[in-house]
């Protein structure tokens, strides 16, 4: 018989068994037809129970045979106990499901090997140092001029790999109107050859690709691009498409899987960097550096000989500073250059989010774990109540093995049942998660597969929960001795100070979850009422862009032209919106002095733009449209406070240093309140604002062309975005060479800043609701098991005179006393992880005691909520009734 | 079968050479044959024969199929496999081998 009817045996046991006593059957009327006596040939054959057992045990395969009773008889346990057993698996869901998806995305962004060959030989190339203005940090931006003599110094023991960061550009396969958004990397053209890639269709870019400045104009498309916006059509290759000024050409379409090296991004369209304009600039850093270390290379003297590449680059560049000192320049330079693996690629919300999702993966953890003690001390009242149960098994001969697999079978329905719904949140939590991370114009775009690496965590995760909550219990269970169990007197106190402990566990873990979630709830709430400066109410901004350079009347004549477009409130022209990204800065120079170090921030506008953002003007006047850059500027109170010591600056004037040696110059006209330049993390910078009309670098009595603007529209209504395509519109009819490239308000781009403080902070607060409601449905249930297992006692003492306040205090002192230790453990838990959080943390102290007071207040009331139910049951306890019933 | 320990490990050679010459045999009428052809001399101990049909059956030697008699009632008949032929080919061999020497044995001593 094949190993397969076996198993198909233990599924039909009935039908086995007939067929075994049909031939026993007819062995007997065999025997009667010889003539022989029925009772005779009956007493001859033996029992025929034992042959059966015997004949069956051959037949199928044991072991699962007795796994199959045992998952009946579990069955039947968990459905006995409906509410308890749905509440178990549906809080071990909500835990497997969180656990799983947050591996998901962990995985995703930062496990998962690139689909290249030999992702472990990658290396990302960063500089270490410290910013004058953001502290320690790494920074991967390289320029190409030094990428070009560090490839070369790495020849035979490392390929090196230009990538540009990714951006969102504007692209069109047609006319300017049907202008489309698509995300486009610069890469060198060795980088799919280097990364073992190949085409789908056509070619992919080669190192002939990448030779020479703005020479290769050709384009390979990600396999998902082609997909989503070609719908796999194979006549894509040879269609061209215009970027800027450019028309480059499709070559071919890239493997499936392959998706960029950003994680969080998923790239569109590959160009080489030689087409890139900064190709030729040493002061425009604009790309990582990956680098494919050959096998067996020492990976100190590599990084040692690049370091050394790259420091002499910058020294020959430092040269031409000006206004430095040489300890400024020696600072400057003391950058060393870092290897960092990258074998799952490297992207900017790897490092902005690595933290932010570990601390995620504890908090969900910790709930699950919450959850494992629950369902734990649900089996161990179980078990209690099933005591006499086991005793007797073990009486009747079941092995201790037998009754551990019993009631391990048990737990396994309870955590695959949960497994089952938690992979369902898990397949909907993760994308909904990483819709979650969408700062304005570049929400996360992840590939989340769910394949074997995350099935496999899911699965050994859903094993390792049911032997912790499941392995207790059952050992506890088979150790049952029969004899004291039977007579009804095992000692309760064991069993309940596994419960108390598992409770005391919870508090703890539950304690730090609520800590974490409130600092990070803290965190974002400070963030989003910190005041920016100005008012981003109604703001609309639209991003303007013209094929080549404008004159200044027309960006003039457009701005005049939206302002009287019924429902706009007021209009200015800007280089760009606030807190969008944008961020020029230099040294500065008060009546020739050296600059005192610190860095000025700057901005071009047209007057009527600090009216309308709503900025002070706290001294002197606004520029008039006849003022130019350079020549006069409007400075805020810091810049005041650092370079004019205070004092009010209008009429002063200042220089401002460019490091290529030349300077401008200007005459304060206006002095403004400050605002949020960059980032509402930073403080606020000194700041000078330019008018927007420029004089043209060579022909000083000519105003410059513009390409690029920002109009600043206050609407009238409450709603800007609605004003959206009418503004589009209107903006082309001020001037039709003007193209609308990007509408957004301006609370969107400041709420981009807060985006992963938002996650944080909803996310941590959910898992905090979650961790309380548990611990509280655990704390509920083992004061109400052991008020049930000591209702005699209570009897007992109520008729001997105890009163009401004594018996609560009785059942409630042990499990107390161990929610207030839990709370301390919990306590010191939060000091000691809260230096792992502390980057994610915005002028939250986590020794403020109002920190510390929320979720000690908060368990304390939900302990004392769960413990109501049972003490009042308690206190009403009719001695007489009790002990009669006894 | 009065002294069980006789006929260790030979139940399974006797029904095995049985259903070689006699296929298609009923559990019955094997036991019978054994005790037929042994002049009532060995006498099958009837509980442990169909555990040891089971346990050959599961081994592959034996197959086994449902038929239904004339009488109407349904019989299970034995015959031999082709891993059985092999498998009493080698016990048959292994009980000569041992029989021959516990007779030099009795002979000698």
């Amino acid at each position: 018989m094949s190993w397969w009817t076996r198993v198909a045996n233990v599924l039909r046991p009935d039908r086995l068994s007939r067929e075994i006593d049909e031939e026993l059957q007819a062995h007997l009327e065999e025997a009667v037809e010889h003539g022989r006596d029925a009772g005779e040939a009956r007493s001859a054959l033996g029992s025929a129970l034992r042959l059966r057992e015997e004949s069956l045990d051959v037949r199928l395969i044991v072991w699962l045979d007795s796994l199959r009773a045992d998952a009946v008889f579990g069955w039947r346990q968990l459905t006995k106990n409906k509410v308890a057993s749905a509440a178990a698996i549906l809080s071990l869901a909500l835990g497997i499901g969180a656990c799983t998806s947050a591996f998901r995305l962990i995985d995703a962004l930062l496990l998962r090997p690139l689909p290249v060959t030999h992702p472990e030989q990658l290396y990302t190339l960063a500089r270490t140092g410290v910013d004058p203005e953001r502290g320690f940090e790494t920074f991967d931006g390289w320029a190409y001029p030094d990428f070009q003599l560090m490839r070369a110094a790495a020849k035979g023991e490392a390929e090196l790999i230009a990538i540009s960061y990714s951006a969102r550009a504007d692209v069109t396969y047609g006319s300017d109107q049907d202008m489309e958004k698509a995300y486009l990397q610069y890469v060198s053209g060795w980088m799919f050859s280097s990364f073992g890639l190949r085409p789908t269709l056509g070619r992919l870019l080669t190192e002939s690709d990448d030779l020479k400045p703005h020479a290769h104009p050709y384009a390979v498309l990600s396999y998902d691009y082609w997909k989503h916006r070609f719908g796999e059509d194979p006549k894509v290759i040879g269609r061209t498409f215009r970027m800027g000024n450019d028309v480059y050409q499709i070559v071919g379409v890239g493997p499936q899987r392959f998706t960029g090296t950003e994680p969080g991004t998923i790239i569109d369209i590959f160009v080489p960097t030689m087409m890139h304009p900064g190709a030729v600039r040493p002061d425009w850093t604009w790309m990582r550096t990956l680098a494919r270390v050959n096998p067996g290379v020492a990976l100190e003297p590599l990084r040692a000989r690049l370091d050394a590449t790259s420091r002499a680059f910058e020294r020959d560049r430092a040269n031409g500073f000006r206004g430095m000192s040489q300890r400024e320049i020696d600072e400057y330079l003391n950058h060393p250059l870092i290897l960092e693996p990258a074998a799952s690629g490297a992207s900017g919300l790897q490092s902005d989010y690595r933290s932010s999702l570990a601390a995620l993966g504890v908090l969900v953890a910790l709930v699950l774990l919450i959850a494992c003690a629950n369902v734990a001390n649900l089996m161990t009242a179980q078990a209690a109540a099933r005591a006499r149960e086991m005793a007797l098994r073990v009486s009747i001969g079941a092995g201790r093995r037998r009754l551990v697999q019993l009631v391990l079978v048990e737990s396994a329905w309870l955590a695959f049942l949960a497994a089952a719904l938690g992979g369902l949140f898990a397949w909907w939590s993760a994308p909904v998660v990483v819709g979650m991370i969408n700062p304005s114009d570049n929400p996360a775009r992840l590939f989340l597969p769910a394949d074997w690496r995350v099935v496999g965590f899911g699965l050994a995760l859903t094993v390792g929960v049911m032997l912790l909550f499941g392995l207790a219990p059952a050992l506890r269970a088979s150790s049952v001795q029969p004899v004291s169990a039977l007579k009804g007197g095992e000692d309760p106190h064991s069993r309940r100070r596994l419960m108390h402990g598992l409770i005391g566990v919870q508090t703890a873990f539950c304690f730090l979850v609520l800590f974490v979630a409130g600092l990070f709830v803290a965190t974002f709430q400070r963030l989003s009422n910190r005041p920016t400066g100005f008012s981003a109410d109604r703001l609309l901004t639209l991003d303007t862009v013209a094929r080549r350079p404008q004159p200044q009347a027309y960006w003039d004549q457009t701005m005049r032209h939206l302002q009287e477009v019924p429902g706009v409130e007021s209009g200015a022209l800007a280089s760009a919106p606030l807190m969008a990204g944008m961020d020029w800065n230099n040294m500065v120079s008060v009546n020739g002095a050296p600059p005192n170090g610190v860095i000025g921030h700057f901005m071009n506008v047209s007057p009527g733009w600090i009216e309308t953002m709503k900025i002070p003007l706290i001294g002197g006047r606004d520029f008039r449209p006849s003022d130019t850059y350079p020549g006069a500027a409007l400075v805020n109170q810091t810049f005041a406070k650092e370079y004019f010591n205070g004092e009010n600056p209008v009429g002063k004037s200042f220089d401002m240093l460019f490091s290529g040696g030349s300077s401008a110059h200007f005459e304060v006209v206006g002095l403004v309140g400050d605002v949020c330049y960059r980032d509402v993390h930073e403080p606020m910078p000194p700041q000078a604002y330019y008018p927007f009309r420029s004089l043209d670098a060579k022909n000083a009595s000519e105003i410059k062309d513009q390409q690029y603007a920002t109009f600043i529209v206050r609407t009238a209504g409450a709603k800007p975005l609605a004003m959206a395509s009418i503004l589009r519109r209107e903006v082309a009819r001020g001037w039709p060479e003007f193209r609308v490239s990007n509408v957004r308000t301006q609370l969107e781009i400041n709420q981009s800043h807060t985006v992963r403080e938002r996650l944080l902070a909803r996310l941590a607060f959910f898992f905090g609701v979650v961790a309380l409601l548990l611990a509280g449905v655990g704390l509920y249930g083992v004061l109400d098991y052991s008020v049930l297992q000591r209702r005699r006692e209570v009897a007992i003492r109520m008729a001997l005179g105890a009163q009401a306040g004594d018996v609560a205090r009785r059942v409630t002192a042990d499990v107390f006393s161990m929610v207030i230790a839990g709370a301390l453990a919990g306590l010191a838990l939060g000091f000691a992880s809260v230096r792992y959080i502390e980057s994610l943390l915005y002028q939250v102290k986590p020794t403020d005691p109002r920190m510390l007071a929320l979720p000690a207040f908060t368990i304390l009331v939900a302990a004392l909520v769960a413990a109501l139910p049972p003490v009042i049951r308690a206190v009403r306890i009719d001695p007489a009734l009790m002990l009669r019933a006894e | 079968m009065r002294n069980p320990d006789a006929l260790q490990g030979s139940l399974d050679l006797l029904v095995l050479k049985i259903l070689s010459r006699r296929p298609q045999l009923h559990g019955y009428a094997i036991m019978s044959a054994i005790q037929d052809m042994s002049g009532d001399v060995l006498r099958a101990e009837e509980g442990s024969l169909y555990p040891a049909l089971h346990r050959m059956e599961e081994s592959g030697w034996i197959r086994a199929k449902w038929i239904t008699k004339e009488s109407g009632r349904r019989a299970r008949l034995y015959e031999l496999t082709g891993a059985g032929r092999k498998q009493l080919a080698a016990a048959e061999s292994r009980w000569q081998a041992v029989t021959a020497a516990v007779n030099r044995v009795l002979r000698m001593a």
